[in-house]
């Protein structure tokens, strides 16, 4: 085990020779991606190139089949002991996972709750705050989203913009020392997805750390700190979101982007 | 105005205006579509009411004034209290049963699925009837039961016969049988939900158990609950099956009682108004549980009194008022 200086923070996100098949089908071979804590990457890449499965390997909604993943410096899935990493018992994963929050494409709020109790769910349930903290916190969240007043709406009451803010919400109520966003916006109708990317534009500059997968250019141009074009399960280019999507090196990078002018 | 190529139109526009139209044409007082069917189809249905209700009132046969001495007799009390204890143990287990044959059946143990799957199939294959025969016979097939390690050493051991009375082997029969029908239903209810729920909730720290407690199963309620009402209603009547293992239920009761005053078919309309009275009070309140798990939903389950047309139907979620918009 290598110790980091006490200088240098270790990344939030720290992803190494990340490697997962379905099948025979090998769909991630080997993603190398670090993020620094406030930092905001964005993942580009055609449909298929695998950004979905690394985004849920980090939270281990898949699991990986080589390489590692640390979040915080730890592994979500395992334990070091000895010389070798042991997987740890599903309660224990769940515990790990309470420090990364996911927002879905297709939302995923749970529709029999409130937009306010599916906000507290997880505070109270899964990490015992106290309801009357949880409570306050959750009313800033939806006011911090633009939908104070909603508290008491089901999902399917709420617009998919609305929902996803609401999602976006939930997500935040845990605290999260890393947020995922897969496409969240790409299940909106075009007139919703500016309200959902200006939430996120928010939450970027307050300086959450965020891995987001889009394929909304203008917000990689605007609120990315570093933009990661994936294809074909590799990490193809990396690095600022001028150059990468204005100088593309890579060829793929390129006519992928092409589509976009 | 008239653009060549619409013609036609225009013309069929001239001929209609050629008929003067009265300014008060509207739907709103529009004459209505007479149905004739439907009044012959009526008219018969009312001939049909009048002959039963005669039949009822005139035919001595019925013996109403029997029905009405027997309607509240103890022993009839009795046997209803053995059919609505029975009707709910058996659900009770069916139900706890149900569930986890439910979870085995999708759970990532082959071992599991296999084993709650034969289970399955073993009890929905078979005739509740043959089962409760079995059950009550048990001792001659396991004269002795004993509890212990296996293959080990025993703690306690009884004698089959002594255990096994006729209520414990109806309540066996009914309730591992339910079992598997429930499994069934809530296997369907959890498959129903969607499966990005289950990853919403372990993207929030929720473990498993949580998961299905609080998301998925409230969820899957909604798919579970009105089949099991029918369930419950169908146990009601499915206990009138224990008669057969000499257990003093309604029907058994009914029956030991017109076998000594040969009083046949007013002793079975006690039985029957009973058991129609059971069911029917059931049947209300499984309106009434619907409705409580169709929260959130926008399509709700219509109410008891939407289902007899006493009162008109009204818009689904009245009561939820839309929060001022930011
Ligand atoms: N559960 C699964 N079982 C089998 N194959 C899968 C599964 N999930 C994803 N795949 C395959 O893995 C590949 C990568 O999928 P992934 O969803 O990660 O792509 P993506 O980059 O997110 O694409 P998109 O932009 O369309 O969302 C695809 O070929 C997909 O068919
Ligand atoms: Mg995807």
């Amino acid at each position: 085990m290598t110790q980091q200086p006490a200088t240098a923070p270790a990344p939030v996100l720290s992803a190494r020779g990340v490697r997962k098949s379905f099948g025979h089908v090998e769909v991630l071979r080997g993603i190398d991606l670090d993020v620094e804590a406030g930092e905001t990457v964005v993942i580009l890449g055609p449909s298929g190139s695998g950004k979905s499965t690394f985004l849920r390997c980090i939270n281990l909604l898949e699991s990986l089949y080589g390489g590692r993943i640390l979040v915080d410096g730890r592994d979500v899935g395992f334990e070091v002991r000895g010389d070798r990493l042991h997987e740890l018992a599903p309660d224990e994963i769940a515990r790990r996972r309470r420090d990364i929050g996911m927002v879905f494409q297709q939302f995923n709020l749970f529709p029999h709750m409130t937009a306010f109790e599916n906000i507290i769910e997880a505070p109270v349930g899964v990490k015992g705050e106290k309801r009357a903290e949880a409570t306050e916190r959750a009313r800033a969240l939806l006011a911090q989203v633009g939908l104070s007043g909603r508290e008491d709406a089901y999902p399917r009451q709420l617009s998919g913009g609305q929902q996803q803010r609401v999602a976006i919400a939930r997500a935040l109520a845990m605290r999260p020392k890393l947020m995922l966003f897969d496409e969240p916006t790409s299940a909106l109708d075009p007139e919703l997805v500016g309200e959902v990317l200006q939430t996120m534009k928010q939450l970027a500059s307050q300086g959450l750390t965020m891995v987001v997968v889009t394929h909304e250019i203008s917000f990689a141009r605007e609120a990315a700190d570093r933009v990661v074009f994936m294809d074909g399960g590799l990490v193809v280019e990396e690095g600022k979101p001028e150059d990468v999507i204005d100088n593309p090196r890579h060829e793929r990078t390129r006519s992928f982007l092409a589509r976009f002018l | 105005m008239a653009v060549p190529d619409k013609a036609g139109v225009v013309r069929r526009r001239q001929d209609a205006a050629a008929a003067p139209e009265p300014a008060t044409l509207d739907v709103s007082n529009a004459t209505r579509r007479q149905h004739p069917i439907r009044w012959l189809a009526g008219i018969l249905v009312a001939v049909l009411l009048a002959q039963l209700i005669n039949m009822l009132v005139t035919n001595d046969n019925f013996g109403w004034s029997v029905v009405a001495q027997w309607f509240t007799a103890e022993s009839i009390m009795r046997g209803l209290g053995v059919t609505l204890v029975l009707t709910v143990i058996a659900m009770v287990i069916g139900i706890v049963l149900g569930v986890l044959l439910a979870v085995c059946r999708i759970s990532g143990n082959p071992l599991l699925r296999a084993a709650a799957g034969a289970y399955i199939w073993f009890f929905r294959g078979t005739p509740t009837l043959v089962q409760l025969i079995f059950f009550y016979n048990l001792s001659a097939l396991l004269p002795r039961i004993s509890f212990g390690i296996p293959f080990g050493p025993e703690f306690v051991a009884f004698d089959t016969n002594t255990v096994i009375t006729p209520l414990l082997a109806a309540i066996l029969g009914l309730g591992l049988n339910e079992g598997a029908y429930m499994a069934e239903i809530v296997r369907g209810g959890l498959l129903s939900v969607d499966h990005g729920q289950r990853e919403a909730g372990q993207a929030l720290g929720m473990t498993d158990r949580r998961i299905m407690k609080r998301v998925i199963l409230p969820q899957a309620m909604r798919f579970i609950v009105p089949p099991t009402g029918n369930q419950v209603i169908s146990m009601v009547k499915a206990t009138a099956l224990v008669s057969v293992i000499a257990l003093s239920d309604l029907l058994y009761t009914a029956q030991s009682i017109y076998n000594r005053t040969f009083e046949t078919i007013p002793l079975l309309l006690v039985a029957v108004i009973w058991y129609l009275v059971v069911t029917s009070v059931l049947y209300f309140g499984q309106s009434f549980i619907e409705r409580h798990y169709a929260r959130g939903d926008r399509q709700q389950p219509s109410s008891f009194w939407d289902f007899l047309r006493i009162r008109p139907k009204r818009n689904a979620f009245p009561a939820v008022t839309e929060g001022p918009s930011t």
